[in-house]
């Protein structure tokens, strides 16, 4: 019953959400400051986990293949894959998931408890339109750019380690990658992103928007927001790779 | 003037607001005390939109708020300014950005103008050059200060303060009054002040209203509260030593 009492309060703020913002000039000014919290504060730790995962996944491959029948270009096609397919769009996710959602429910939820979401309404602002709309906004934009960035990097981070170890040759390394390649497998990725980035925002405005008392139901808020987050980006990516893969 | 008509509001099965009937004046600091729980914040929130009410309707000067759909509601809203009790400064904006912040989602003035209203109500909190000043560098009164500027700064008909002296010493407690005072009469606003500080019932309480256990006890001045003989005023006014020396 709190389940469904729940799903009912989040569409309905998603309802006074996606309405039209009340100044374009403002929204675009949160949009930017959104883009820079959630976008580009999270190149850091994105460009890091992908390198390092990507030159594991590689010399992984590349130990476990010890049948000479095995072309060595399967190290380079595997952790193209893999970084494609599921690395970037749901681990990365999974990982903003805990970055910029704590943040996101964080933030609105203090604003919540100090009255200043209140201060908007009474002003005759709509607060989940001002608040919410621009970060969901900036998620679904600037997300794919991020994950497009940790797939690069990923399979580069695989090239480097298999020249670093000698395990594998570069110009097979290379040639791996390139090939079986299939481009939907991008469009894939990038449809997965879009989603996993929507739930990310708009789960973690909701849970930051609904929070009620004081510091400590702030911190339960954040917590309930990334583990809420975490587990429909499970379960829309089981589904999302059923209805598009399978 | 602000007419409350026969209102009521109830949180989960509970009363809080008993059949409230008042006027709060136009160009009056009008108060509402009472103890804890007695119902002034539900009553004070119920004035500015945040909780709807069960029962009666509120009515600003003559347009019934509670009766109006959210856009109509928007047009009155913005004819209000709200000191909340922590001050709600938006902490990622400077002063100047939060005094601004109305300014630029409700007026089409271009930015010399915004600053020089900024400046206008700034320099009348006695607050000027603190334009470029974070809310985390400021101190309590001084956000109160920031506060009152950013709530007038639409030239509002309707100032509504919560607690607008909790948390400061007496001496910027009496100047906060003062200001919020003075507003009043250079704005001539409908001011209601929610407060159980009895310094500011015996020094701006123009008009007071007492709530008790949900229910409106007694209204009067802050002459009159002195003499009056009604049983729980006087044990809420009176229940300090220095206040009870006072009207001896």
């Amino acid at each position: 019953m709190n389940i469904i009492s729940e799903i009912g309060e989040y569409t309905m703020l998603m309802f006074q959400a996606f309405k039209r913002p009340d100044k374009g000039r403002v929204f675009r000014r949160q949009l930017m400051m959104d883009f820079k919290d959630l976008g580009t504060n999270s190149i850091g730790i994105v460009a890091i986990i992908s390198i390092f995962t990507g030159a594991i996944i590689a010399m992984q491959t590349a130990y476990n293949m010890d049948n000479p029948l095995l072309s060595l270009k399967l190290v380079g096609f595997s952790t193209r894959q893999m970084m494609i397919l599921e690395f970037s769009p749901t681990i990365i996710s999974l990982i903003l998931a805990g970055k910029v959602g704590s943040s996101i429910a964080s933030e609105i939820g203090t604003m919540r408890v100090t009255e200043q979401i209140d201060a908007l309404k009474v002003m005759g602002i709509n607060p989940a339109n001002y608040l919410i709309l621009p970060k969901i906004t900036a998620s679904v934009i600037y997300n794919p750019m991020l994950i497009v960035f940790s797939m690069f990097l990923g399979i580069a981070g695989g090239w480097v380690a298999c020249i670093v170890t000698g395990l594998v040759p570069s110009s097979v390394y290379i040639e791996g990658i390139q090939s079986w390649y299939d481009p939907f497998t991008i469009t894939y990725a990038m449809i997965k992103t879009v989603v996993f980035a929507f739930i990310i925002s708009s789960i973690s405005g909701y849970k930051g928007y609904t929070v009620s008392g004081g510091s400590v139901e702030v911190g339960r808020n954040s917590t309930q927001a990334v583990v809420y987050s975490s587990i429909m980006i499970i379960i829309f990516d089981l589904i999302l790779t059923q209805l598009l893969l399978v | 003037m602000i007419e409350v008509k026969n209102i009521s509001k109830s949180f989960t099965g509970q009363q809080v607001l008993k059949n409230i009937n008042t006027k709060f004046e136009k160009g009056k600091t009008n108060l509402i005390i009472g103890q804890s729980g007695s119902g002034k914040t539900v009553l004070m929130k119920c004035c500015i939109g945040l909780f709807d009410i069960d029962e009666g309707e509120i009515n600003f000067d003559g347009r019934n708020f509670s009766g109006l759909g959210e856009k109509s509601k928007k047009e009155i809203r913005q004819e209000m300014g709200v000191l909340f009790q922590g001050g709600a400064l938006f902490d990622s904006f400077t002063v100047e950005e939060n005094i601004m912040f109305p300014l630029n989602m409700f007026t089409k003035m271009k930015l010399d103008e915004k600053r020089e209203r900024v400046n206008e109500v700034l320099n009348r909190v006695n607050l000027p050059n603190a334009n470029r000043k974070l809310p985390s560098e400021l101190s309590g009164g001084m956000v109160k200060r920031v506060a009152i500027a950013r709530a007038i700064s639409m030239k509002p008909q309707y100032l509504f303060c919560d607690e607008p002296n909790s948390g400061l010493d007496p001496k910027t407690a009496e100047v906060i009054d003062e200001l919020i005072s003075d507003l009043t009469e250079q704005y001539n606003m409908t001011t209601v002040i929610n407060t159980h500080d009895m310094n500011s019932v015996l020094q701006i309480g123009q008009k007071i209203s007492y709530l008790y256990k949900g229910n409106l006890w007694w209204e009067g001045s802050n002459k009159e509260i002195m003499h009056t003989d009604n049983a729980e005023l006087n044990d809420f006014v009176f229940s300090t030593e220095l206040t009870r020396r006072l009207k001896t």
